[in-house]
């Protein structure tokens, strides 16, 4: 059923570490049609009827499966808007792995569009991973601008991993989370820009029932001339805890815009916020330099480390 | 064998040259264990960080097995056999306790052969094996990774600035035994170490005394360490932590 060209394949195998069609549920996207759909008892995947997308219904109480919707686009030129909708049951417990991966050989820019609204019930869990990626030596840009909408009821669990490490040239990313009491979220965000890439990452999580809590952490380093800016907000509307940090590295002439967010609408909101920019330290290098290393394997090790 | 040449390093200080050491020649024999010691700001840390290549003199000449590496970076020097464990050890966000032995030991690292690197410090391998090297690890913690990573990179010449710093809940006895065994299992291993804990000058061969930048005396610690006993130069360990910086420390 799947009609995968190489590069498809490589594609499919950075941004959801596939190697082959994965168990349980999944949806392929290659260059706007979907290369193999597959449900389950638990998981049902279905495509719009009024815009491009799919709806995933996972049953209440479903454990450990997991849905893969990795995306590859490898036509130079294409533009595309997606929905993704995810009803999570009571008390599910799911792993998500989406993901793009952009080949621009071509003279124009490709661009993915994905607006994903997870609807958690209540006391479930879910962990998401979401991996950008971009490759191909054409003048064309390579564009993502991913769209998250997360709505949790009472004592649910979201853990979002979000990776962007090389190839994409611009990415607008928007998160919105609203919070009941005693749910959770935890976001992980890792970033690379390089060249004159420009990614902008905005949160605004409202933690709106006695128990919230989020945590919003950006690890992030900027090369070259490239441009990021980190802008998260908690809102904090009942007795919730949130944290919000984005650790930075510079090099080059890379630039960096931390803005920092915190609304306390309730006096037993407590939030707080850190941000830390700077290039890397010197001793670092020269530690590991003392080991052995260049200076611009040192730097790399850093790096890699950091972004791990 | 490293041999240093007439050794000046200057640096500008409130727009004042400040001399940090002067005119300083020593060598120190493969096998051998040297320490240098001497009052506070004497130049002992300058002096090591010159060795691994972290500070370049301002004149004088550094010979290592005959060879002159003056002027090489710190990464040619690492590679021609010099270890190096920092008085402040660095952290690194993300970099884990594994993958930084795997690098000074630049080969291939099993987890056995690291566990070993870990419980020679006293480190309960298992625990700490897969923790990164940040602020989560207290100081004393750091130290002995430091000095880890300098057993598993088994160099020809180890440099230690004072190692015994920060390891307080460690006995004196399992860094002694540290250096022993570098001695034992690295063919020809010499080691410098900078400190002025009288139990480290015990234990070795020849002990230099830097003051003000300058060599005040050097030779067999026979000769030397009994000079020292009741000064600054030669602390007891008991004392280690109320010695102020300009205090002749008497225990």
């Amino acid at each position: 059923m799947l009609k995968l060209d190489e590069i498809q394949k490589r594609l499919l195998m950075e941004v959801a570490d596939l190697h082959k069609v994965p168990e349980g549920a999944y949806n392929i996207r290659s260059n706007s049609q979907s290369a193999g759909r597959q449900s389950t008892a638990n998981i049902e995947i279905t495509p719009k009827t009024d815009v491009s997308g799919l709806d995933i219904r996972i049953k209440p109480g479903t454990k450990n499966e997991s849905v893969h919707i990795p995306v590859v686009m490898t036509q130079s030129g294409l533009t595309e808007l997606v929905y993704n909708d995810f009803y999570i049951g009571e008390g599910a417990d799911v792993t998500i792995v989406a993901g793009c991966g952009i080949d621009n050989c071509g003279p124009k820019d490709s661009e993915h569009d994905g607006i994903h609204r997870f609807y958690v019930g209540k006391g479930a869990k879910v962990r998401y991973v979401e991996k950008h990626y971009g490759s191909g030596s054409g003048t064309g840009k390579r564009i993502l601008n991913p769209g998250t909408e997360v709505y949790q009821e009472e004592d649910s669990s979201v853990e979002m991993e979000m990776v962007q490490i090389k190839g994409v040239d611009d990415t607008e990313r928007t998160t919105t989370a609203e919070l009941a009491a005693g749910a959770k979220l935890v976001v992980r965000e890792r970033l690379m820009t390089h060249g004159s890439q420009r990614a902008i990452s905005t949160y605004v999580v409202s933690l709106n029932g006695e128990g919230a809590s989020a945590d919003v952490v950006s690890r992030s380093v900027a090369r070259d001339d490239s441009y990021q800016k980190f802008d998260a907000k908690l809102v904090g509307n009942a007795a919730c805890s949130g944290h919000t940090e984005c650790d930075s590295i510079i090099m080059d002439r890379g630039r960096i815009l931390a803005v920092p967010g915190l609304e306390a609408n309730d006096v037993d909101a407590a939030l707080v916020h850190e941000a830390a920019i700077g290039k890397i330290a010197g001793d670092q290098i020269i530690k590991l330099m003392t080991l052995g290393l260049t200076e611009q394997e040192a730097e790399e090790q850093i790096i890699n480390g950091f972004l791990k | 064998m490293i041999e240093l040449q007439n050794i000046s390093f200057a640096v500008d200080s409130d727009s004042q040259e400040k001399e940090i050491l002067r005119d300083v020649s020593l060598s120190i024999g493969d096998g051998k264990l040297v320490v240098i010691t001497g009052p506070n700001g004497g130049g002992k840390s300058t002096l090591a960080r010159m060795i691994a290549g972290v500070e370049k003199p301002s004149s004088g000449r550094i010979l290592f097995n005959g060879e002159d590496i003056t002027n090489l970076s710190i990464t040619e020097r690492a590679k021609k056999g010099i270890g190096f464990a920092f008085q402040q050890p660095v952290r690194f966000k993300g970099i884990q306790v594994l993958d930084l032995l795997r690098i000074a030991a630049g080969k291939p690292l099993s987890v056995g052969d690291a566990c070993n690197y870990l419980a020679q410090v006293g480190l309960c391998a298992r625990d700490y094996i897969g923790r990164e090297v940040n602020a989560s690890l207290s100081g004393g913690e750091l130290k002995r990774i430091e000095i880890a990573t300098v057993l598993a990179k088994a160099s020809s010449l180890s440099v230690f600035d004072e190692p015994e710093a920060g390891i307080d809940l460690w006995s004196f006895q399992n860094l002694i035994e540290v250096f022993e065994g570098m001695r034992r299992n690295i063919q020809g291993s010499s080691i410098l170490i900078i400190s002025h804990q009288e139990r480290i000058l015990s234990i070795a061969d020849e002990i230099v005394v830097l003051k003000d930048g300058r060599v005040t005396a050097s030779g067999p610690r026979e000769e030397i360490l009994p000079t020292l006993i009741g000064t600054q130069a030669a602390v007891r360990e008991c004392r280690k932590n109320v010695v102020k910086k300009d205090e002749v420390g008497v225990c």
